[in-house]
């Protein structure tokens, strides 16, 4: 195994554990946010995409990152509208702090 | 080649930032006064991340990258505008999109690279390409179940889990045999697409009420195909933002888990629902007390405690802005309401809360089960609408009752209880609810939001307070 694959599980365990401690904390009042949300960053994965598409090196592996890329864009431009339309609507019955 | 190199720090650099607001971003989900700072974060990650990718000095042509850009944006836009009744199946399809971009982009790595793949790379593009692939096809089953373009009643067959898990098996064994044979092609598709199957035979038996656990699964499914990739692609950003996801699925799981009491072998292995011979058959000696909307209206002004229990159906009637309407006249009137939301109510976690957000019911007074059910005793009213399973106190006394040991709002403790419902239908689980023949319970005979609707022009036109 080589050294980057060894950064590569440390990397996953402590985040593995950082997402734990903060999605612990998440109120059930915003879970389905929470999703939309995790969702939209999951999407991430588009700049994998972009590179094997800009990279050019075969047609297939093009024609597959150009799927790819589209879809994930989809993901990051719906995921994150819909989390922020959902959020505007949580309204407290407390009058705002001035 | 120095610029190659400083351009490629500049890229990592921006990578750890975005990183770090991915964290914050989810960080602040934690209340509703922070969270759109939340999504701003996010945003803002995602946009450095992007930007950053396309300084990399491996692109060779933007035309693909930039059409595929803006077709993704065409694709998301309606996406993000969805009724709030359709998100879960909007979420689900979100799964299948993503977990389509992961498969996808194995593919293109295996076939760059074969037959040159060192053995771990190989078993974490055959992980990333696995999941994915049943992430795909069962997101889209979700979400077909979802949509009702699919049926929504579990489908079960003899032998079924065997089948489905040799062809799990099969999968897993041709991955093997492509870590040590790398130069295997011709194996790849057949990897790729034995999951697929996998995928849909795996939410087929999986019936419309445990949806927001096998959401919550799948998108912890996705979550971890984008770290496998992350690891494929030596990409510390993809690893962390997967690890997260793939976190944030399991808690949501775990926690739809124990909501109805059940494992999360028992969801995917024991389809639920289908077994009900026995429970119709001491049906018809029982009574059931009736109310009109008049009688209804007047015990809920006397009140001075009511508690709302929406269920589905109320979201299915469309009826949560005549709740609100409910709401606003009993709070005129002096009387504390507040609304009792169980885990499961609607078809993912906390869909009820954004429905009843969206009709402006104030968050603060929509309570969690743990919250609210020690105050059923002191609460003169419980409104039950559209809800069933959840309220079914069989769950705490009967042993003999399917779903014994699920967690259910006390709703049989307040002193009157009136359940809104069409007719003496079971619900979604296909069990009797006792709730119904106590001498505490006023049933109101029809459509959730007309039927809220007569309880408003009552407490509003009575005149005589």
């Amino acid at each position: 195994m080589s050294s980057s694959l060894i950064n590569g599980l440390f990397i996953f365990m402590l985040a593995g554990f950082i997402g734990f401690e903060v999605i612990r904390r998440v109120s059930p009042l915003l879970h389905t946010p929470l999703m939309s949300l995790t969702n939209a960053l999951d999407a991430i994965a588009v700049v994998g995409a972009i590179l094997i598409v800009g990279e050019h090196k075969s047609t297939l592996s093009t024609v597959l990152g150009v799927v790819a890329v589209i879809a994930a864009t989809s993901n990051v431009v719906g995921g994150f509208l819909i989390t922020d339309r959902m959020l505007k609507m949580f309204k407290t019955s407390r009058p705002a702090k001035p | 080649m120095s610029d190659f190199a400083g351009n490629q720090t500049v890229i990592e650099v921006v990578y750890l930032v975005a990183s770090a607001l991915f964290i914050l971003s989810l960080r602040w989900m934690s209340s509703p006064s922070t969270a759109r700072r939340g999504v701003r974060a996010g945003e803002l990650g995602m946009v450095l991340a992007i930007a950053g990718t396309l300084l990399h000095h491996g692109i060779v042509d933007y035309k693909w990258i930039v059409i595929a850009l803006v077709l993704g944006t065409g694709i998301g836009i309606p996406l993000g505008r969805v009724q709030m009744t359709a998100v879960p199946q909007r979420t689900a399809l979100s799964h299948a999109f993503g977990a389509c971009c992961v498969t996808l982009v194995g593919a293109a790595e295996f076939y760059l690279r074969t037959p040159n793949v060192p053995p771990f790379m190989m078993a974490v593009l055959s992980m990333e390409v696995i999941l994915g692939s049943l992430t795909f096809t069962g997101s889209l089953m979700a979400a077909g179940k979802l949509q009702e373009i699919l049926p929504q009643r579990p489908l079960t067959y003899r032998g079924q889990n065997v089948v489905n898990l040799s062809l799990l098996g099969v999968s897993i064994a041709l991955a093997a045999y492509l870590v040590v044979h790398p130069g295997a092609s011709h194996l790849f598709p057949l990897m790729a697409g034995i999951p697929l199957v996998f995928g849909i035979l795996m939410v087929i038996p999986i019936g419309g009420a445990d949806m927001p656990t096998v959401i919550s699964l799948l998108n912890s499914y996705a979550g971890l195909s984008a770290a496998a990739m992350g690891f494929v692609l030596d990409s510390k950003l993809l690893i962390i933002a997967g690890a997260l996801d793939g976190s944030s699925g399991f808690i949501l799981s775990v926690i739809m888990s124990k909501a109805m009491n059940r494992s999360f072998t028992n969801v995917i292995f024991g389809a639920f629902g289908q077994v009900q011979p026995s429970a119709a058959a001491g049906q018809e000696a029982k009574n059931v007390r009736s109310a009109t909307a008049e009688e209804a209206a007047s015990i809920l002004s006397a009140a001075n405690q009511v508690v709302i229990v929406p269920g589905y159906g109320m979201a299915v009637a469309q009826a949560q802005h005549k709740v609100r309407e409910l709401y606003d006249a009993l709070s005129r009137r002096g009387v504390q309401v507040r609304f009792a939301i169980h885990p499961v109510a609607g078809r993912m976690p906390g869909h009820m809360n954004v429905l009843l957000a969206e009709a402006d019911i104030p968050y603060d007074k929509l309570m969690d089960m743990e919250d609210i059910n020690g105050d059923f005793v002191q609460t003169d009213v419980a409104l039950v609408i559209g809800a069933n399973d959840v309220t079914n106190p069989a769950a705490r006394n009967d042993s003999t009752s399917p779903i014994y040991g699920m967690p259910i709002l006390d709703v049989d403790k307040a002193r009157t209880v009136m359940v809104i419902k069409r007719g003496m239908s079971p619900g979604f689980a296909g069990i009797d609810n006792p709730l119904y023949y106590s001498d505490r319970t006023l049933m109101l005979f029809g459509d959730a939001k007309s039927f809220v609707g007569n309880i408003v022009r009552e407490l509003g036109g009575g005149g005589q307070n």
